[in-house]
């Protein structure tokens, strides 16, 4: 008895409901993470951070429907052109993994939805028309070392880097930008793979060369043997390490042989100890407090930061998108991206982001940190 | 180049083609002994390097659940094969326990000695405990039941038990990279050579490990049964000479030559779960200069490929995979120009 009383009135609830998300339109955010596979260790504290994006965004409702790409490029399409065509997504965030987010990036433009990339990916020009990038270009890192370099008084480098498209990327943007900037010039140059045992020989060349400053080009916990190599050789000078080294793996696996090395990063991750004129001092620590809040201290981390990032393009971009068309319609897609492009100098936890017509990579060189291993720890330069 | 420079480049050549060459042994052994051509011999080396780190780091290694799990799923097999082959129930029970024992036993060890901290020489004692028994277990599980199958379906065999050794590798000790600490950290300079005490232990052990090897084959009965397999299966057989017995025999010594060599080279640089296959893989090279068959042949040829490495290194650093791998070409032609003969399946 009391069960049929009650179904007309689910039913009429449930018939309210869908209507009213029919009527506000929500705002639908399509995810394809890595939360499997070799890059799962960079997709799930995003996934975390995804968990604690508002229910608002930019003044309207929101919808995230996140699905796994577990690191495999074909899956990431599959994802993308579900989002697209299914769900009828907003705009694509992901992914995390440079080979996944590339191929995504076509299903982007072909679709003309806004693509959100978590990772640096590399396009030709041309073909980045719908895809911004939320991580720093190694151009814009390479800025932040020239410009350490320089007051350090460093006039020669020497190059020690993967013979992958990290270490050409590093290569040829950091002689770019010390030449435009009059800074040090690169000596030697030696490259060595991932999986190698032994840098001894790459070493010995390049300190032979007897440069002021060493730039290694490695990551994770992989950067910690090509600095021992180069210590062992008794190279004196400094030593500086990209952002993919940028993180405690690099003290875990160097130990005392890395203390004093240089590392350039993003701000989100050393937020307490920017200084006070850092511009995204106030959002890193924003992002920090939030994160460690819900997952616990000493937690943080450069890709949850990343997805931050996502929320405060999205609530700048979504108010101009939204005067030209509801959500859900080609208008408001294109809309929405032609918004990235307008909303000018924002602050986000991971710097300084300006995108234009010409630069979807967006960063300004306000962005890149020096810290230096001291004791085992990061600190600020 | 100097004669410094030209001094410290040999020595690390040298120093790397030792690694290699334990790792050529094994592969020479295996192939003349079972005729797999196996590949997964680096997989052995990142274990022992990643189990070490595991142990330093007092926390439990993951080899050990992939250890008592393979063990496992060898005694099965073993235990359906027994009923199959109408074994009495009891038999077969004593089959599969006899393959758990051991691995089971020194899980248990390991897991009682990783958080109380002992020396270093305890935990690579462990560690050469915990994946010597990997051997036989892939043996059984991948090889035993194809021990006739052609060269060709072997070398398959191998390259699948790679990708399954790689992907698990991955899921038992994670994405991250581990560096130990050397076991003997001491410097000697001799002229502009500087020695570390870790070079040296890499000397001694690997010769000392080739002197040992040498009377095993020499003087020990079960080292002329493995001598015998290898010259003639179906002779050796009929003499007695179990071939499933001397192929777990070789396995085991191979897991074991590969721990110990991921002890030797786990302190001079980053092991990660997939490090393996590119020190294996030139171990490989090393022991094709040797035809597959000839001992101190495979330990030219490994010295060969840490000079070559190391003096590649130094000309041209962006090419010098492609100088240590391309270098097998020249030494296969004169193989078969010197040596030419059909493949005999």
């Amino acid at each position: 008895m009391l069960k049929s009383a009650f179904t007309p009135k689910l039913l009429v609830a449930g018939a309210i409901a869908l209507a009213a998300t029919q009527a506000s339109a929500d705002v639908t955010i399509g995810v394809v993470m890595s939360m499997t596979g070799p890059a799962s260790g960079l997709g799930i504290p995003i996934g975390n951070q995804i968990k604690l994006w508002p229910k608002k965004i930019g003044g309207e409702n929101v919808k995230v429907i996140l699905l796994d790409d577990a690191t495999d490029p074909t899956k990431g399409v599959q994802n993308a052109k579900r989002l697209v065509t299914e769900d009828n997504v907003d705009v694509i965030a992901g992914s995390v993994a440079t080979p996944v987010a590339i191929p995504i990036a076509g299903v982007a433009a072909e679709s003309g939805t806004l693509q959100l990339a978590l990772a640096p990916a590399v396009l030709p020009p041309g073909q980045d028309t719908w895809t911004f990038r939320l991580p720093q270009s190694t151009a814009v890192m390479a800025h932040a070392i020239v410009t350490h370099m320089k007051k350090q008084g460093v006039k020669t480098v020497g190059f020690l880097g993967y013979t992958d498209a990290y270490g050409e990327a590093w290569l040829n943007d950091f002689k770019a930008q010390s030449q435009a900037m009059d800074g040090p010039k690169i000596v030697a140059a030696e490259r060595f793979a991932r999986s190698d045992t032994s840098v001894t020989a790459q070493a010995l060349k390049l300190v032979a060369a007897n440069p002021d400053a060493m730039l290694i080009v490695a990551s994770g916990s992989g950067a910690a043997m090509p600095h021992l190599a180069v210590v062992d050789r008794g190279f004196k000078g400094k030593i500086y390490q990209t952002h993919a080294a940028a993180s405690r793996d690099l003290m875990r696996v160097g130990g005392k042989g890395v203390e004093g090395a240089y590392v350039v990063s993003g701000p989100a991750v050393v937020a307490e100890q920017l200084p006070a004129s850092h511009p995204s001092k106030p959002v890193s620590q924003a992002f920090v407090d939030q994160y460690e809040a819900a997952y616990g201290k000493g937690n943080r981390n450069q890709f949850a930061a990343h997805a931050y990032d996502v929320v405060i393009l999205l609530d700048k971009a979504i108010p101009i998108a939204i005067k030209k068309g509801k959500p859900g319609t080609k208008e408001f897609r294109a809309a929405l991206r032609d918004a990235m492009e307008q909303i000018g100098r924002t602050v986000v936890s991971h710097g300084v982001i300006d995108y234009t017509k010409t630069d979807h990579w967006g960063f300004t060189n306000e962005t890149g940190v020096i810290l230096k291993v001291v004791n085992g720890d990061w600190k600020v330069e | 180049m100097d004669f410094s420079i030209a001094g410290i480049l040999a020595l690390d050549g040298v120093t790397n083609g030792a690694v290699y060459a334990l790792l050529a042994l094994a592969t020479v052994l295996l192939f003349t002994v079972t005729r797999v051509i196996f590949i997964p011999q680096g997989e052995f080396v990142a274990f022992g390097a990643l189990t070490l780190a595991s142990l330093q780091a007092g926390k439990v290694p993951g080899t050990v659940s992939f250890l008592v799990g393979l063990a496992v799923l060898a005694a099965a097999g073993d235990f359906v094969h027994g009923l199959r082959t109408k074994r009495s129930a009891r038999s077969a029970v004593l089959h599969a326990v006899r393959i758990l024992a051991f691995p089971v036993a020194v899980s248990l060890v390991a897991i009682w000695v990783a958080p109380r901290g002992y020396p270093l020489w305890v935990h690579a004692l462990l560690t050469l405990a915990l994946v010597t028994p990997f051997g036989s277990l892939i043996y059984r599980v991948a090889y035993e039941s194809l021990a006739d199958a052609s060269v060709l379906v072997l070398l398959i065999v191998s390259v699948g038990v790679h990708f399954a050794l790689t992907g698990l590798g991955l899921y038992f000790f994670g994405a991250e990279g581990f560096r130990n600490p050397p076991f003997w950290d001491e410097r000697f300079t001799v002229g502009p050579l500087a020695l570390s005490g870790q070079t040296i232990i890499v000397f001694v052990a690997s010769n000392l490990l080739i002197v040992v090897l040498w009377l095993y084959f020499g003087r020990t009965i079960w080292g002329k049964a493995l001598r015998a397999t290898a010259v003639n299966r179906t002779g050796a057989r009929l003499m007695g000479i179990s071939s499933s017995v001397a192929g777990r025999l070789s396995f085991t010594m191979a897991a074991f030559v590969g721990a110990l060599s991921g002890l030797l080279i786990g302190p001079t640089t980053t092991v990660f779960y997939d490090s393996g296959f590119l020190i294996g893989l030139k171990g490989f090279v090393a022991a094709v200069f040797a035809g597959l068959s000839s001992y101190p042949l495979a330990l030219v040829g490994a010295t060969l490929v840490g000079l070559l490495e190391s003096f590649g290194s130094f000309w041209a650093s962006a090419f010098k995979e492609v100088i240590v791998f391309a270098s097998i070409l020249p030494v296969l032609l004169w193989r078969s120009l010197r040596d030419p003969h059909g493949e005999e399946h």
